[in-house]
């Protein structure tokens, strides 16, 4: 377990490996050999019946539902594991009057519920319906029956832990704090709410059943109640990147495919050199963690469907139809920034969303990207209030600013695009079983 | 006459491969051959069917060579461009719609962008009895068309210029309400044009920036940056007004980069879809900024470049309105009664010469607008597919 890719892989025989004896719910053990990297991940339980990538994995249509992501290993699960399809994401903060011992006990208790959680099972002693009868149930409930769905739960620590804006050091950990992890700065157009962003802690919690999602960040809460409340939160409905060659890369609302460069879980150099925190990178605890950027990027569609394929296909730089760059061949050949056509103008405009985001127009800087699609309600204008929840993980939060900026000041897509909500997190490492995540932290 | 370039400004069909959707052949008959496809390679052009009948074809072009192509659909003569599509990246394939009446053409492609074209071959288009009206006149209008345009844009900016120098004059000598008051009638000129204005790099930024897209450190010019120093009450706490020196650089800047802008109109030249997209392209503007009271965040006269932008739209429109009668005189009308009823809806705020600011509509007058703004819009979607095919 000492590559990402192995650490991340499911368990090919159920909770058993990371997560010690229990009661599995809804666990078949049928068909779950072979689960991973099939093609198969992408598949919700209700509607793997209409999926052309149910072809891929004939072998068995439920083993993505019961896929199980260790929850104790080296790194947090949810970042190099392959995306699943839903997302739940919460911001945190801590309430006023929780003390340092407080922040660890909040932290080891969402740490054994996620580990159950992940594996399958309810949370609690009892869970939803074996505690005493005159008492509120320990769980929810609303997952009873479902598989475990390959959800993770990935904890993550931002700025104002350590230190409050106005400089307070509630727990202790000013002096622990990473240089690097301070607000990203301002980019130009950026119309942040506050609402949407910061937070002293997040969870991004993903499954291939949204029910599952939404049940881990709602006993997770609850769980928190007293010691830290929501800040903001967002549901994400569909993945729009690929984080393991396995998988086939989906497409954003704008209905073009992004993110194919993405760093995989098969690419163990570049997961090593653009994704973990280094020993010597900072603060030792934070070893082998990474930094997560969240932006809430809200996505003018209704004025997109307005413009001409061609302006289309010209400002994300790839065709529509089968995310091909506009410089030839398939979706996975490289751009060639450099081929021109008429006039000697380069097929890829100088402005088109895939040259300006590509490591090599940015000093071959990396990230892994896992967002999600969005779509909530819609706001005061019958616009529905829709886009795009990126997520990226980053050795280094100066990486995703250095590629935004870029992006921020020439993207042809800045036009169809707004950047409302955002946050940073340093997301530590993975705990050991027994242990707790952010452990090191406290030590 | 019966080749005669239909496709009107040629190379604007090329984007329009989902418009096959909509211009299914009347008939109905013969769907299938009106489908063809290209294969481009390194020495051969080799289209499905050297035959196909008259109305509207798709070309399904691929180019399977390793060299950008080019696909063109010639007339008898082999030099008259009836339609063609460009910039195709090895390994794709990209859709040329044309509408053809009967007769004989030439089809070839031309890996590499140079040379006269390989493997030139005849093309035939058969009678299939669809009726294909083509007016002879046609070109001739949309040239007329096209340089009206151009000298509407040109008289806008020459009076932006005019309006931008009475306005700087005021800021700088202190007369702050007649600065106020040339504001929004002033910018009513640059928000007509603005899809045109904008293309020219550097100088929408230093014209027109919002304080929003300003990135840390970057300087801030233009309208909206002299807007908060005449508006300063919604500043925020701490704003100081600017120094004489300030005001004196933003004032020079704004003339001098509206100088620039009013060179650089002087000799452009417009397409038909250029002309039908700018329309939809100033009410984009309309849907993302002035509905929403983001443009003039200090001022709150969103509601003149509102008017502005869709004066501009109905000069694009009535440019080729004629044209449309003849295509599609449905369509026309659909156009001209949603291009009324949103001027209707405008006209309800009007305030003697001014509009009612933004921060005085209610959210039901906001909602109408942007949802008027929409049913406007899905029509003129329609006109460039009706147009330039």
């Amino acid at each position: 377990m000492t590559d990402a890719t192995s650490s991340d892989s499911p368990t090919a025989d159920g909770p058993d490996t990371g997560a010690g004896p229990q009661a599995p719910r809804g666990l078949s053990r049928r068909g779950l050999f072979g689960l991973a990297g099939v093609g198969v991940a992408g598949l919700g339980l209700g509607v793997a019946g209409d999926r052309a990538a149910l072809a891929v994995a004939a072998s068995s249509a439920q083993s993505n539902a019961s896929t199980v992501y260790p929850f104790y290993q080296e790194h947090q699960a949810g970042i190099v594991t392959p995306a699943q399809d839903r997302l739940h994401f919460a911001a945190f903060d801590v309430a006023d009057g929780t003390t340092r011992a407080d922040l660890v006990e909040l932290l080891q208790d969402w740490s054994v519920a996620a580990a159950a959680m992940t594996a399958g099972r309810d949370v609690g002693d009892y869970g939803s319906v074996s505690g005493p009868y005159d008492a509120p149930p320990e769980d929810t409930g609303e997952a009873l029956g479902l598989p475990p769905a390959g959800l993770t739960i990935t904890f993550g620590f931002g700025p104002t832990l350590f230190q409050t804006a106005a400089g307070v050091d509630r727990f202790g950990l000013a002096a622990r704090r990473p240089a690097e992890l301070v607000d990203v700065p301002h980019f130009p157009g950026d119309m942040l709410e506050e609402t949407r962003s910061g937070g002293d802690l997040c969870i991004q919690a993903c499954a291939d059943d949204p029910q599952v999602a939404v049940h881990a960040i709602r006993n997770l809460s609850r769980i928190a109640f007293g010691r830290a409340a929501i800040r903001w939160s967002q549901l994400g409905f569909g993945r729009t990147s690929s984080t393991s060659t396995s998988q086939a890369t989906p497409r954003n609302l704008f209905g073009f495919k992004d993110g194919t460069a993405n760093i995989k879980a098969e690419e163990p150099a570049a997961v090593t050199e653009h994704l973990w925190v280094g020993a010597s990178d900072g603060p030792a605890w934070l070893a082998g963690g990474s930094y997560l950027v969240a932006r809430r990027i809200r996505m003018t569609i209704e004025t997109w469907d307005r413009t001409s394929l061609r302006e289309q296909e010209t400002v994300i730089g790839r065709n529509k139809g089968e995310g091909a760059p506009l410089s030839g061949g398939t979706e996975f050949t490289e751009p060639d920034f450099e081929l021109a056509g008429r006039a000697d103008q380069p097929l890829i405009d100088t402005a088109a969303h895939v040259r300006l985001a590509h490591p090599s127009q940015n000093d071959g800087i990396r990230m892994l990207r896992r967002g999600y699609n969005f779509v909530d309600g819609n706001d005061d204008l019958g616009r529905l209030d829709a886009g795009l929840f990126f997520i990226s993980f980053q050795r280094t939060p100066a990486s995703f600013t250095a590629v935004q900026l870029n992006l921020a000041r020439h993207d042809a897509l800045n036009e169809y695009i707004r950047h409302v909500g955002s946050a940073l997190f340093a997301v530590p490492p993975g705990a050991a079983k027994g242990s707790y995540v952010g452990a090191p932290l406290f030590a | 006459m019966r080749a005669r370039l239909l496709p009107l400004v040629a190379a604007s069909a090329v984007g329009l491969l989902a418009l096959t959707g909509c211009v299914a052949n009347a008939t109905g008959s013969d769907s299938a051959q009106a489908a063809l496809t290209v294969d481009s390679s390194a020495d051969a052009c080799t289209v499905s069917a050297a035959e196909a009948p008259s109305g509207n074809l798709s070309f399904t072009v691929t180019n399977s060579g390793d060299q950008v192509t080019e696909f063109y659909l010639l007339a008898e003569d082999g030099l008259r461009i009836v339609g063609e599509v460009e910039n195709i990246g090895p390994g794709l394939s990209r859709d040329l719609v044309v509408q053809l009446m009967p007769g004989r053409y030439v089809t070839t492609c031309k890996p590499g962008m140079i040379g006269a074209g390989i493997d030139q071959k005849a093309f035939t288009v058969t009678d299939s009895g669809t009726d294909v009206t083509v007016d002879a006149d046609l070109d001739a209008r949309i040239e007329v068309a096209n340089a009206n345009y151009a000298a509407y844009v040109r008289d806008q900016v020459a009076q932006l210029l005019t309006g931008t120098q009475a306005f700087a004059d005021a800021y700088l000598a202190g007369d702050d309400d007649t600065a106020r008051a040339l504001y929004a009638p002033t910018r009513a000129h640059w928000e007509r044009v603005e899809t045109v204005a904008e293309s020219f790099g550097d100088l929408d930024p230093q014209l027109d920036l919002r304080e929003a897209d300003l990135e840390e450190g970057q300087d801030w010019t233009g309208w909206h940056a002299i807007e908060k120093d005449l508006w300063p009450a919604d500043a925020e706490a701490g704003f100081a007004a600017y120094t004489p020196e300030q005001r004196q650089n933003l004032a020079t800047l704004l003339v001098a980069d509206t100088t620039t802008l009013n060179e650089k109109v002087q000799d452009l030249d417009f397409t038909l879809s250029q002309q039908t997209n700018g329309a939809i392209g100033l009410l984009d503007e309309v849907a993302t900024g002035k509905v929403t009271g983001e443009e003039e965040f200090w001022s709150h006269t969103d509601l003149w470049d509102f008017q502005a932008n869709i004066d501009g739209a109905k000069v694009l429109y009535a440019g080729v309105r004629d044209i449309l009668l003849e295509e599609d005189a449905d369509l026309a009308a659909d156009l001209d009664s949603e291009f009324a009823e949103l001027q209707e809806l405008l006209d309800a705020q009007r305030v003697g010469e001014d509009f009612t600011l933004y921060t005085d509509l209610t959210p039901a007058e906001i909602k109408a607008f942007a949802d008027q703004v929409n049913a406007l819009g899905e029509p003129l979607n329609q006109l460039t597919a009706t147009l330039v095919l």
